[in-house]
């Protein structure tokens, strides 16, 4: 996991997931990827909707309860992406 | 070679600027989606909130419609530059606190900021705004004034009232012929549902209620109510999310009761027990509940039992419901439900 820049977006509702992805994604070089943590399950479907009009690589997305996580008292997604 | 031409659509995602955009595609130009969230749209939180029924997968509307044109789309938070429209509307509001046209003139104006800014280098502005379609931001007087006021001026095309419109920039460059834009007019929706069907468009979203919370007159009510209690007209994210979810009390001028609704609300407001006073049904199934403001104790178990009413130990002489504070301490009350009367009218939001 070390590989991934990480960005948290936990607590924050769709779209904000999206924008604040779109707009790390901008800081980043091609081939970066990209670790994005959120709590609203919708997030997983716009940043792969995202991911694809704009031609990044939506890698996978995984649930998480895990307590090395900052959030772990609540249910939430790690999505990952490579940027183009 | 001809140089291609640029331009930069509103994409609502909604049907008029999903064939807007697709109208001036098919002319040959580059196009691209802006989408503006202002916090109001009813797009995005009540889908991400609410429980919906699985074989309606939440989808970002704005996001689908890029798809379908194949355009790339650009999400811009103006959270912040948007309170001016909300709170000093120069043209005044709509039935209830829309303030439509001064949000059409902020967003306009804002496409062209972001459209012509020197690495974007967009040549004009996209709507699929339709004269007649709208009270007040989709007039006749009033589609000349957005491009006014926007400063897009010339720059602004209209694909699907074109025809009624001054020729505009691109129709007088020739960037996209006039006459294979559209002279639609007024609430019929006719027209473009059967171009959809020429462009071989089967699926779009049909937001009831329109797409956004401030055309709405509970949301209105809910955010007055939220002006006179902090004393200001002003808010930040939060709270005008918070108006979009759960049922809403104010048994006081001091504090008010947020219960969820559904399972969905209930795990959203789960993220605000950090800031907010959160009640617990312990001994039956109930909503959760947060209490906004300063409550006394008194209010406190007043807060509690109002939950009780809405747990499923409302027939049951007593309720325990856990109180939480933000700082992390805690109590829990024994209490007696209110009856479904002693749950005055005047209270609700």
């Amino acid at each position: 996991m070390a590989d991934a820049t990480v960005l948290d977006t936990l607590g924050l509702l769709c779209p904000m997931p999206v924008i604040r992805t779109q707009e790390r994604v901008r800081e980043l070089d091609a081939g970066s990827v990209l670790e994005v943590l959120a709590t609203d399950p919708g997030a997983v479907h716009d940043i792969r909707a995202w991911c694809r009009v704009h031609g990044h690589e939506f890698l996978h997305h995984r649930d998480c309860r895990e307590a090395r996580c900052d959030d772990a008292e609540r249910a939430h997604i790690h999505i990952r992406l490579r940027i183009s | 070679m001809k140089q291609q031409r640029k331009a930069v659509a509103l994409i609502s995602g909604g049907l008029d600027s999903l064939l807007a955009a697709r109208v001036v595609m098919d002319q040959g130009v580059h196009v691209e989606g802006l989408n503006f969230y202002t916090g109001f749209c009813v797009e995005g939180h009540t889908h991400a909130i609410r429980q919906r029924p699985a074989e309606k997968p939440k989808r970002n509307n704005a996001l689908w419609v890029a798809e379908q044109l194949g355009i790339k789309l650009h999400i811009v938070d103006v959270i912040e530059q948007y309170k001016d429209v909300v709170l000093n509307p120069k043209h005044g509001y709509g039935t209830h606190l829309n303030p439509c046209l001064d949000c059409k003139i902020f967003m306009v104006k804002k496409a062209l900021a972001w459209g012509f800014m020197e690495e974007h280098g967009f040549d004009f502005i996209i709507t699929g705004e339709v004269m007649g379609q709208r009270p007040m931001s989709q007039r006749k007087q009033t589609l000349p004034l957005i491009a006014k006021e926007s400063g897009a001026d010339d720059r602004l095309l209209r694909p699907l009232s074109a025809k009624h419109l001054p020729e505009t920039l691109p129709e007088r460059e020739g960037w996209v012929d006039r006459q294979r834009l559209h002279a639609f007019h007024g609430r019929n929706r006719k027209p473009q549902l059967a171009l959809a069907k020429a462009l071989g468009f089967s699926d779009w979203a049909q937001p009831a209620g329109g797409c956004c919370f401030l055309t709405n007159a509970d949301y209105s009510a809910k955010l007055r109510d939220l002006w006179a209690s902090k004393g200001s007209r002003d808010y930040d994210l939060d709270d005008i999310v918070l108006l979009k979810v759960g049922r809403h009390l104010r048994p006081g001028p001091d504090f008010k009761v947020i219960l969820g609704r559904e399972e969905g609300e209930n795990h959203y407001l789960e993220g605000y027990r950090k800031r907010f006073l959160t009640l617990r049904v312990l001994s039956h199934r109930g909503p959760l509940c947060l209490v906004d403001g300063t409550p006394t104790a008194e209010q406190v178990v007043l807060a509690a039992r109002i939950l009780a009413r809405y747990s499923q130990g409302r027939d049951d002489a007593r309720v325990q419901v856990s109180v939480e504070r933000p700082g992390g301490t805690g109590e829990v009350l024994e209490v007696v439900p209110l009856t479904a009367q002693q749950v005055r009218d005047e209270w609700r939001v």
